[in-house]
């Protein structure tokens, strides 16, 4: 049998789900499929596109690849546009001239931001905000503007203001309607998040319709208003709604709704029966839906129909829930309240800024829609009641009243939900499929996800479906085995509190109290790690030294063939000429390997271990200490010169680094820790993927936690801005001390956050808002660690029964005959293998 | 081995006070690189060389016990072994060489198997 011959003319996120809903199909292989784009790559995460602003580049947002369509047979032509349709003949033909026949047509052509028809619109620096080349733009011209204008207050609009702000602009944003976000909030919520924006800096212009873009006398530009008022900008950035790109349908006899968009039936199929349109160009029921969940589920439908399917499109759910400017915002259903007869609960905290508001039938039965400002905990409940149908508790306002203790009541236990509620409106998958995911082994978010694909487009889910998957585990009664060991019937968490309340100073003392056996490598380190961070005894005590891993127990770095190197401190990058000699004398005495590591600092290789007390001896003669290279313990404060050097410097970075990493040396946490310090924006320290990263700006620090390097990168969260250097401090020994209290064992804090409960905004309420009210206990813990310093290597050369332990051998002097090494670009490294054997020959000739 | 005792050379390699409890330490017995153990008061004696990684790391390892097993962990790539026998619980194929050991008046003793 031929192939059936597929086109799919735009391979944005929707034409990309439609190949993938065709791939995933068990007859696949009768369908040949081939895709146009006019973009220079394929599919990518338009949603996450502010991500960009944040140093997300193009390949994090790409959502498939050239090879992945290679393998699975997909034909893929980018940089050319599909110009023609000749339907009568099944054919296209793109802009460079290729004629390709088709059986179906799908038109995924998508939507272009709407530009208003103002003279003066066409210049430089009046730029939209769509594609990945939109953004390039628009970061070039930030970089010659001191002021930005965004025109329009909807949901994209504030996104693009965000983003401009970020990227260090004055920024104002001017809006048609009398209020921001008209199509998703009412009066009440756009006055707030108007309120919420305003103090945030950015300027607020309703109601405002630009007549003109002339010439500026203070500014590039100067935008004229209709009501005579006038704005003053160096750029201006549309974002005014879009329109459905409908252009080629248009020209070529497709029927086009009356103001616009390609009109398609259930089954997504326009008025010619084998070409279909999905995704925001396509015209359903008189709407066009600018969200991606529809989108996606047009594509399922338009898939299922070319299949033989019978699946049907009949209008989508347009609740949204999202983060602007840092104010969290969401509306489900009608939440105008424009169903004849309904009723509303307003709920608002003037002190708080939050604004609640529910929309319920006549009889008081269902709720109908929801507005919700500033605290959007209930997004999740109320959206699943609006679109299942469920009925209202009996006083629907104790869905938005807060209670008495300041838990959010009337919540809806996710039990009550239907097996067939859409968790994850993006990805369409219902309670029911995150439940069997369960039942067929998948017992972590993380399985979840890529079990199920819940929660990995906008993320927007992932709190509900962790509860789904909780609730589903406890139904099954399933114990997840969290123990550390078979030592220990405790995770790491909880053998810290056991210690921190039991007072319990020794690995025996536990093992009696709580454990059984003698403990292994599992549990002796990581109880001598919390030992550690609580009482910061020196590591080589008696009764500890045992419990330490060989790095931690020679305080150096053992690398494969059995030697250790060693890494001074080097506070902030920052050394003196004379320390840097003697560092190099050392290095040069003991024919040390030398190499700068990442941290900003220099690492010493190949010392065998009875050499170590006498390079330390050197070492600490010169004025440095240890540095903590070995331990699961803070490492480095990276740092940039900052204002003291450099023109763009905002802050004394380099006093910040030496400070931060002065205060935290030799706190010993669940697993290492990376700090950076960047004197300004342009983040030359790279702050952005330590733990903890603070960058200077004009209003003080930001902080910046979470991040990661390493084999699974990931960007620091934003977490607080404008601090003075006392706040700085105060919310890092809390968070680190938080970390310490709950990490689990070689657990970074990346993946400590992204398994938080409540994520970034329950770590700022501990955090900043103090609410578990332990702020000062993690503050005095830290003091009681930072007071109690030492130098492990100072005092562990000054005890002649310590340094006997650093001996190779108890009965010989002789060195330890398996170390060989070559040399390489004039210095030292382990000799392979071969090279081992060739030398242990030669050895025996000479002998 | 025969029923017949082997005999044995026993050498004295350090005090008793240089093998401390849980901590490893290193001596040269003929050539041959050994790591001791005094666990709960009991003696041990391994290869000190790692047989995964070829370096001579063993005596530096962590201490511990695994089901019924008296185990060291390689530092570098964290394979078990049992102290008693030399077997390596994570692969069957592998086995390192034990020796005899012993304290006497204040010494510690060493001798091949």
């Amino acid at each position: 049998m031929t192939k059936q011959r597929i086109i799919v003319v735009g391979n944005g996120m929707v034409g990309h789900k439609f190949i993938d809903n065709m791939l995933n199909h068990d007859r696949a292989a009768d369908y040949e499929l081939i895709t146009f784009s006019e973009e220079p790559r394929l599919a990518y995460d338009r949603v996450q596109l502010s991500s960009y602003f944040a140093g997300a580049t193009a390949d994090d947002l790409m959502l498939t690849s050239e090879d992945y369509y290679q393998e699975n047979g997909v034909n893929y032509v980018l940089n050319d546009k599909v110009v023609e349709i000749k339907h009568a003949e099944n054919k296209v033909v793109t802009a460079s001239g290729r004629e390709e026949s088709y059986d179906k047509l799908v038109l995924a052509t998508g939507s272009f931001p709407f530009v208003p028809p103002i003279p003066g619109r066409e210049q430089e620096h009046c730029l939209v905000y769509r594609t990945i080349e939109d953004l390039e733009a628009i970061t070039a011209s930030a970089k010659e503007s001191k002021v930005g204008v965004v025109v329009g207050g909807g949901l994209l609009g504030l996104e693009a203001a965000n983003a401009l702000k970020n990227l260090g602009l004055e920024v104002h944003v001017v809006e048609f309607a009398p209020r921001l976000m008209a199509v998703q909030l009412d009066e009440g919520g756009g006055q707030l998040l108007r309120r919420k924006i305003e103090s945030m800096g950015v300027a607020v212009h309703t109601e405002k319709n630009t007549r003109e873009i002339v010439a500026g006398e203070n500014k590039r530009y100067r935008m004229n208003f209709a009501d005579e008022s006038h704005l003053e900008t160096d750029m201006i950035l549309f974002s005014a709604g879009i329109r459905p790109q409908d252009e080629l349908a248009r020209q070529f006899g497709i029927e086009i709704g009356e103001r616009g968009g390609i009109v398609i039936n259930n089954q997504c199929q326009t008025n010619i029966d084998n070409i279909y349109a999905i995704g925001e160009c396509a015209l359903w029921g008189g709407m066009i839906y600018g969200l991606v969940a529809p989108g996606y589920t047009m594509a399922k439908v338009a898939a299922s129909h070319i299949t033989g399917g019978d699946e049907a499109f009949t209008g989508a759910d347009m609740s949204t829930k999202l983060k602007l400017l840092g104010v969290d915002v969401a509306s489900v259903g009608d939440a105008h309240g424009r169903t004849p007869g309904s009723l509303s609960y307003i709920y608002q905290d003037g002190v708080n800024e939050v604004y609640k508001r529910i929309i319920v039938s006549e009889d008081s039965t269902k709720l109908l829609g929801a507005v919700l400002v500033g605290d959007v905990d209930a997004y999740g409940t109320l959206q699943q009641m609006c679109v299942n149908g469920m009925d209202l508790p009996e006083s629907p306002e104790g869905l938005i009243v807060p209670s008495v203790d300041g838990e959010s009541a009337g919540g809806l236990g996710v039990d009550a939900l239907p097996e067939g509620a859409h968790i994850c409106t993006c990805n369409e998958v219902t309670k029911g499929q995150i439940c069997q995911a369960v039942r067929d082994g998948a017992t972590t978010i993380g399985a979840i996800k890529s079990e199920t694909k819940a929660g990995t487009s906008c993320g927007g889910c992932v709190a509900l479906a962790t509860q789904v998957m909780n609730a589903e585990l406890a139904n099954l009664g399933v114990e997840i085995n969290t123990d550390i060991c078979e030592h220990f019937p405790h995770t790491r968490q909880e053998l810290y509190h056991l210690v921190r309340v039991g007072q319990i100073k020794s690995f025996s003392e536990m093992i009696d109290k709580h454990g059984k056996g003698l403990g292994c490598d599992i549990c002796k380190p990581a109880v001598a790690s919390i030992l550690a961070s609580c009482w910061n005894d020196y590591v080589l005590k008696d009764e500890l030294a045992g419990l330490q891993d060989t790095n931690d127990h020679f305080m150096a770095n053992m690398q494969k063939n059995g030697t250790y190197s060693i890494v001074p401190r080097i506070a902030g990058g920052e050394i003196t000429p004379e320390k840097l000699i003697a560092m190099g004398q050392v290095a040069k005495k003991y024919k040390l390997y030398t190499k700068i590591t990442g941290g900003q600092r220099i690492d010493m290789f190949g010392a065998q271990q009875h050499e170590l007390p006498m390079i330390w001896q050197e070492l600490i003669d010169a004025g440095f200490e240890t540095g903590h290279a070995y331990g699961k313990s803070v490492r480095t404060v990276k740092s940039c010169v900052g204002s003291t050097w450099c023109r763009y410097g905002m802050l004394d970075s380099v006093g910040m680094a030496i400070h931060i990493e002065d205060r935290y040396k030799g706190l010993r946490s669940p697993h290492k820790l990376k700090f950076a310090v960047s004197g300004c924006t342009r983040e030359c320290a790279e702050a952005q993927s330590k733990d903890v990263g603070v960058i200077a700006t004009a209003d003080g620090w930001s902080l910046y936690v979470c991040g990661n390097g390493g084999m699974k990168p990931r960007h620091a969260d934003l977490f607080a801005t404008g601090l003075d250097d006392e706040t700085l401090i105060k919310y890092i020994d809390r968070f680190l001390m938080f970390y310490i209290r709950t990490g689990d064992r070689l657990q970074r804090t990346s993946v400590w956050m992204e398994n938080m409960e409540g994520g970034l905004d329950y770590l700022k309420s501990v955090i900043i808002d103090d609410k578990l009210n332990i702020g000062a206990e993690l503050e005095s813990e830290m003091a009681h660690v930072i007071s109690t310093y030492q130098c492990e290597w100072k005092t562990t050369v000054e005890d002649p029964e310590k340094v006997k332990r650093f001996r190779t051998f108890v009965n010989s002097e002789e060195k330890d005959n398996t170390v060989v090494f070559v040399e390489e670009r004039d210095q030292i490294r382990p000799a392979n293998e071969e090279e081992i054997v060739r030398f242990v020959e030669s050895e025996k000739e000479i002998a | 081995m025969g029923a017949a005792e082997k005999l044995m050379s026993w050498q004295v390699v350090c005090n008793s006070t240089d093998l401390e409890e849980m901590i490893g330490a290193r001596a040269l017995l003929d050539g041959e690189q050994v790591a001791m153990f005094r666990v709960k008061g009991k003696l041990y004696a391994v290869s000190a060389i790692d047989p995964f990684t070829k370096a001579a790391v063993l005596a530096r390892g962590i201490v511990g016990s695994l089901k019924d097993n008296i185990v060291v962990a390689s530092p570098l790539l964290k394979q078990h072994f049992n102290l008693e026998t030399g077997q390596c619980l994570e692969d069957e194929s592998v086995q390192i060489k034990t020796y005899q050991i012993r304290e006497s008046d204040g010494k510690i003793e060493l001798a091949s198997n």
